[in-house]
């Protein structure tokens, strides 16, 4: 009888210590804690070119992740991306803030970063960002400079 | 020329008739499953054997596995200036891959063989047979606790073999490496995902257990009832258990990862 009741608590350490382990790996590993999904408003952006963004990366306000990005569609008819982002909703933000695309780093994947603007009203579920910037995409940037260059040759 | 098709198809025909005995005898352990709310005592006796006593080579295999990713993956990262994403690699790695792969390997080495030595056993020292005259049914007796500790105790297994793994990859890179702690849990935490990656793996390992155990307890019953088919049913349930759970593995990272 002893037997069986050591054998009962081990198998019982075993399973809460299994569980522990999962626990652990959901809440100190994976991103649980920073945002739940239903817990938010949706506001939408159009983009130029969204570069290499995705559905999922951070949008973040002065470097603080207050949302991730929730869509992102073509539109045909403006020709544009159309981005939705999805906010914290304890963050309320201007209604005239700006977003743009950066990265996060040289090879770093891309986020939305958000600039409050000065007006008084808040953004709210449904509300579209007018001031965009669009990805930097390097390919543009070295032709740019490729093309600057050949036209300073040209002057000389 | 002839002798040899025969041979072929033989040998075939046999492949097939195992098969096809593997799955009836799946379906017979499911069957049995039902019975075994009336007896959980002879599951909480398997989960120990078969659990618990794992438990030893899980968390010394996990620690060190975490280790030597946190070292490798340093040495890597470090040239690109990424060694804040340490974190990252390790917890991908083992919560993806390594957790389920690698625990249900030393599942199947550890508690896989043990269980078809001792089934087949039973099976050569006509214990089984011995059930059956006394009407009781060995499968429902014997088999199922069997099945259904190992299927419950595997993914468990694994959650501890990640759980500690990454504790493994943080001694040696925030301890030894002097990789900043913050980054280290912050950058690991953005970047692993409570459904695609955490329970992704746990979907793994428990199809894992299934297989492993379910090979495991099929080779055991299956055994030729001496002792040198005894000893070829364990070697067997090591190596199919080992090649089942890398072909799977594949399957299922194509099916979860393959669309990104």
């Amino acid at each position: 009888m002893r037997q069986t009741k050591t054998v009962e608590i081990m198998v019982g350490v075993f399973v809460v210590a299994g569980m522990a382990a999962l626990f652990m790996l959901a809440m100190k590993v994976s991103n649980i804690s920073t945002l739940n999904d239903n817990n938010g408003y949706e506001v939408t952006a159009y983009f130029e070119n969204v570069g290499g963004l995705k559905v999922r990366s951070p949008v973040t306000a002065s470097g603080v992740n207050v949302g991730r990005v929730a869509d992102i569609r073509y539109d045909d008819k403006l020709f544009e991306a159309l981005v939705t982002l999805k906010l914290d909703r304890n963050y309320h933000l201007p209604v005239d803030s700006s977003a743009s695309i950066f990265t996060s780093g040289l090879l770093g994947e891309q986020y939305v970063g958000l600039e409050p603007g000065g007006a008084t009203d808040d953004l709210k579920n449904g509300d579209r960002i007018k001031i965009t910037q669009s990805a930097l995409i390097l390919e543009q940037i070295i032709g740019r400079v490729l093309f600057s260059k050949a036209a300073e040759g040209n002057t000389k | 020329m002839v002798e040899w098709l025969a041979r072929l198809g033989r040998a075939g025909l046999s492949f097939f008739q195992r098969l096809g005995r593997g799955h009836l005898f799946l379906l017979q352990i499911l069957a049995g499953l039902p019975g075994l709310l009336l007896r959980p005592r002879l599951v909480i006796q398997q989960l120990y054997s078969i659990g618990v006593l794992s438990l030893l080579i899980i968390v010394v295999s996990g620690l060190f596995v975490g280790m030597v990713l946190g070292l490798q993956g340093y040495n890597t990262l470090v040239d690109f200036g990424a060694a804040q994403s340490l974190g990252v690699v390790v917890a991908l790695s083992l919560v993806r891959e390594l957790g389920p792969v690698v625990a249900a390997l030393l599942y199947g080495g550890r508690a896989g063989s043990a269980l078809a030595a001792e089934i087949g056993l039973m099976k050569a020292t006509e214990q089984l047979s011995g059930m059956e005259m006394m009407a009781v049914d060995p499968i429902d007796r014997v088999i199922a606790p069997r099945f259904l500790a190992g299927a419950i105790a595997m993914p468990l297994l694994a959650a501890i073999f990640s759980a500690v793994g990454v504790w493994g990859g943080y001694f040696v890179g925030v301890g030894l490496l002097g990789v900043d702690e913050g980054a280290f849990w912050s950058q690991m935490q953005a970047h692993v995902d409570l459904y695609d990656d955490v329970l992704n793996g746990v979907i793994k390992s428990t199809v894992f257990g299934f297989v492993a155990t379910w090979i495991a307890v099929f080779e055991g019953y299956d055994a030729v009832p001496t002792s040198e088919g005894v000893s070829r049913a364990t070697t067997r349930t090591v190596v199919h258990t080992a090649l089942a759970v890398l072909g799977l593995d594949f399957v299922l990272t194509a099916l979860m990862f393959g669309n990104h």
